[in-house]
């Protein structure tokens, strides 16, 4: 099916002339391909992880009872290198990019200029039930469903109890920024968050502005051009003045300008660890540390959970958001068959097995319904309750000019201004995009 | 960088056999007034043309035509992602680039690390080169391949040993030197433009010096030992031996050394890369063509950088051959 619809497409799009050398082409895809690779055969780009999405392929393989077979492609490690191999592919026409696995703030970029295939009705059907709004918004681009939610990400606060404790404060209800702040000073200890000239920093600016009731674009669906920042409010404000406190008091210790969720992560685990905000993944690193013999059991004990803290005392948090969507090429030549191949990835029973292998969450709260998952994850209701109310960062085609723009403004923490650098900063994302600055 | 170092290695042996060159002097006399060629020059240019044409050939394939893609494409704006938004927009562009403060202070870091790593490895080459050369003969191989070890190392490679050295979570650099002033378990070296760039420019000294080295030890082996020993005999120091008979009769290898680093030093892009990505002004100019065209997908702007970027590396390659009067083909004394 693939062949002749290759071969005849080789036909039409030359002129009579090149007939003869079309169809010799298309005798040697046939004969060069047939061997190689089946027609069934669909690759999945990933993104690297513990090894789940390949166990996950190989299983729909099997259950497909010999429909199609996964192959998995290692993508980069970091998020921005995924996004700039799928984009150059993608834009070169890349055949092989049946399955795609995607970092939601970078859809839209890959979605308005028809690099994706469209989701078919029943697929979009099936997927969507259950799945939490910020991965479902995620996925979407201008009111439709390009992407099918796979897993779904989010920050949550970690803390020490005992230096909750000294400081006198209340963990079973909701913490405020200032509280933290507070108590990292008082306690002498640093506050665990990413301060990096790294994404993780856009991340970190979007969920203090999301949690003080702004955004940082008012209209993501507008050109380049006519774009609008909503950095320069008093929500921006806001956030610029709890991360240049952190960085100016010294709140986030020494290595704060460089320090990303790893970073965070082993300062954490030392003796001067306090309050942190970070990804699940922490909790099957320190579980493997401990069993591995390089950390105390006493540090694991001492570790608590709470949602993103507050902005302020009366105002629910924003946290971050994150995760994987699926993608099909729209050049692949079997994008039906790529549909059928996510249904099966992104079922129930597969997220709450990756949960409980790899440590990233499910986007469908059906998923945490399996027994296991308390089990492994006893904080898992704190990750589903943040994931009901985390914003997603940007969905603009120009997410990489935002992202690094804010990167390059609000970082190191301790150069932030309150009253500067939200405006500065918009003007410079501004003038980037409309061509009159470099980045 | 792989496909580099073949490259370089052979640049440096042309320039090693110093006795030979000199009689391919009397050559690039003749070359001037055709009419005086024999038979047997005629015969060996020809040789020369078959041998070497299908590389020249090949090379001028895959180097210019990128070359004039890129100065077609800088005249366009142009994002990938965006095909049908392509727009001719002749020089504007390069209005762009050059009238934005981030393209000068970019300017400036790479050429403060050209100069800074240059004139060190410089120093560096020149010393150990004169330890090859003087080493003993039982030792002299073993030498030349330590002194080599560094220049073998996959740069991605050696800048991750670095960072990863002087990295605040899981270096050892502060809490070995913590007995010097300003250094402390507390240093952030990446947090701040000077510490970074002192670790970027230590590292790629660390890892070129070897070449600069070898191109040295070239030049000195090319210094006939009798001058040295006519000035011995005249009761010269070791520093006017230096001076007076060295350093002026192996200048051609030193130019040669000190122009094949400096344009491989203005195009710095691993260290930078992998250290700091560009953060806290470290910021080079391949990094910043880099972040234009596979960045942000932006062809037009990115191509310009890349334009411009070879165009100062035409200037350094001109102000070297022309002021300082670099012979490439390696004739010597360079007077």
């Amino acid at each position: 099916m693939p062949i002749s619809r290759r071969t005849r497409s080789v036909v039409n799009s030359r002129r009579k002339a090149a007939v003869v050398a079309g169809m010799m082409m298309g005798t040697l895809v046939m004969s060069g391909c047939g061997p190689a690779q089946s027609d069934n055969a669909l690759t999945w780009y990933i993104n690297p992880d513990a090894g789940g999405q390949a166990a996950i392929a190989q299983k729909c393989s099997e259950e497909s009872g010999g429909r199609y077979t996964i192959e998995t492609s290692l993508l980069p490690s970091d998020a921005a290198s995924q996004r700039e191999q799928l984009a150059r592919r993608l834009a070169a026409g890349d055949s092989s990019l049946d399955i795609m696995s995607l970092d939601p703030p970078f859809i839209p970029e890959l979605a308005e200029p028809g690099f994706l295939a469209p989701v078919p009705d029943d697929v979009a059907q099936s997927t969507t039930e259950n799945v939490v709004e910020g991965a479902l918004a995620g996925a979407t681009w201008k009111d439709e469903l390009v992407t099918v939610p796979f897993w779904a990400n989010t920050q949550i606060m970690w803390y020490r109890k005992s230096v909750a404790e000294a400081a006198g404060l209340d963990m079973s209800k909701p913490v405020t920024w200032d509280q933290i702040m507070e108590a990292a000073r008082t306690q002498d200890k640093s506050l665990g968050v990413q301060g990096a000239q790294a994404e993780s920093m856009t991340v970190w600016v979007n969920a203090l502005v999301e949690s003080a009731g702004g955004s940082i674009i008012v209209d993501p669906e507008a050109t380049a051009d006519t774009i609008e920042l909503g950095l320069d409010s008093d929500a921006g404000k806001a956030a610029a003045d709890v991360i240049s406190t952190i960085g100016k008091d010294g709140l986030g210790g020494a290595g704060l300008p460089t320090q990303d969720e790893n970073g965070s992560l082993i300062a954490f685990q030392g003796d001067s660890g306090s309050f942190m905000v970070n990804y699940p993944f922490v909790w099957p690193a320190t579980t493997a540390a401990v069993e591995a013999g390089t950390l105390d059991q006493a540090v694991l004990d001492d570790i608590g959970w709470g949602v993103f803290p507050r902005m302020s005392e009366d105002q629910e948090s924003a946290p971050p958001l994150g995760g994987i969507n699926l993608g099909v090429g729209a050049e692949s030549d079997n994008p039906e068959l790529a549909y059928e191949a996510v249904q099966c990835i992104v079922s129930v029973e597969n997220q709450s097995e990756y949960f409980v292998t790899n440590g990233n969450p499910p986007s469908n709260t059906e998923a945490y319904e399996d027994p296991r998952i308390e089990e492994s994850f006893p904080m898992a209701e704190t990750i589903r309750d943040s994931l009901q109310v985390a914003a997603p960062r940007p969905q603009t085609p120009f997410y990489n000019e935002v992202s690094t723009g804010i990167q390059q403004t609000w970082a190191p923490p301790s150069a932030v201004d309150p009253e500067n650098t939200p405006e500065t900063s918009s003007n410079f994302i501004t003038s980037v995009l409309r061509g009159e600055q470099l980045l | 960088m792989t496909s580099a170092i073949p490259a370089k290695t052979t640049t440096a042996s042309s320039t090693e056999p110093g006795p030979r060159l000199s009689r391919d002097d009397k050559g690039t006399k003749t070359r001037k007034a055709p009419k005086q060629y024999s038979d047997r020059v005629r015969a060996e240019r020809r040789l020369g043309w078959i041998l070497a044409g299908p590389a020249f050939i090949i090379m001028l394939l895959v180097t210019l035509y990128p070359i004039l893609q890129a100065i077609y494409e800088s005249l366009f704006k142009f994002r990938l992602t965006a095909p049908g938004e392509r727009e001719f927009i002749g020089l504007g562009n390069y209005a762009v680039i050059l009238s934005d403060p981030v393209w000068w202070s970019g300017l400036w870091t790479t050429v403060f690390i050209t100069v800074v790593t240059v004139l060190v490895e410089l120093v560096l080459g020149f010393a150990l080169a004169l330890v090859m050369h003087k080493a003993l003969k039982s030792v002299r191989g073993l030498l030349r391949t330590a002194i080599l070890v560094p220049y073998g190392i996959i740069t991605v490679v050696s800048a991750f040993a670095w960072f990863y050295a002087f990295d605040i979570n899981s270096g050892y650099i502060n809490s070995w030197f913590a007995w010097l002033p300003g250094i402390d378990e507390n240093l952030n070296w990446f947090a701040q433009g000077g510490t970074a760039l002192f670790v970027i420019m230590a590292s790629e000294i660390w890892k070129t010096t070897p070449f600069i080295s070898l191109l040295l030890l070239a030049g000195l082996a090319q210094v006939p030992d009798e001058l040295t020993e006519a000035a011995k005999v005249d009761g010269a120091t070791w520093w006017e031996q230096m001076r007076k008979v060295i350093i002026p009769n192996m200048k051609a290898a030193i130019m040669v050394a000190v122009l094949f680093r400096a344009l491989d030093a203005f195009r710095i892009f691993d260290n930078v890369f992998i250290m700091t990505n560009g953060a806290y002004g470290t910021e080079v100019l391949s990094l910043l063509a880099y972040r234009q065209s596979i960045s942000r997908l932006e062809i037009g702007l990115g191509s310009a950088v890349s334009v411009l970027l070879f165009l100062c590396v035409l200037l350094i390659c001109f102000v070297a051959i022309k002021l300082f009067k670099v012979d490439l083909a390696g004739s010597q004394g360079g007077k």
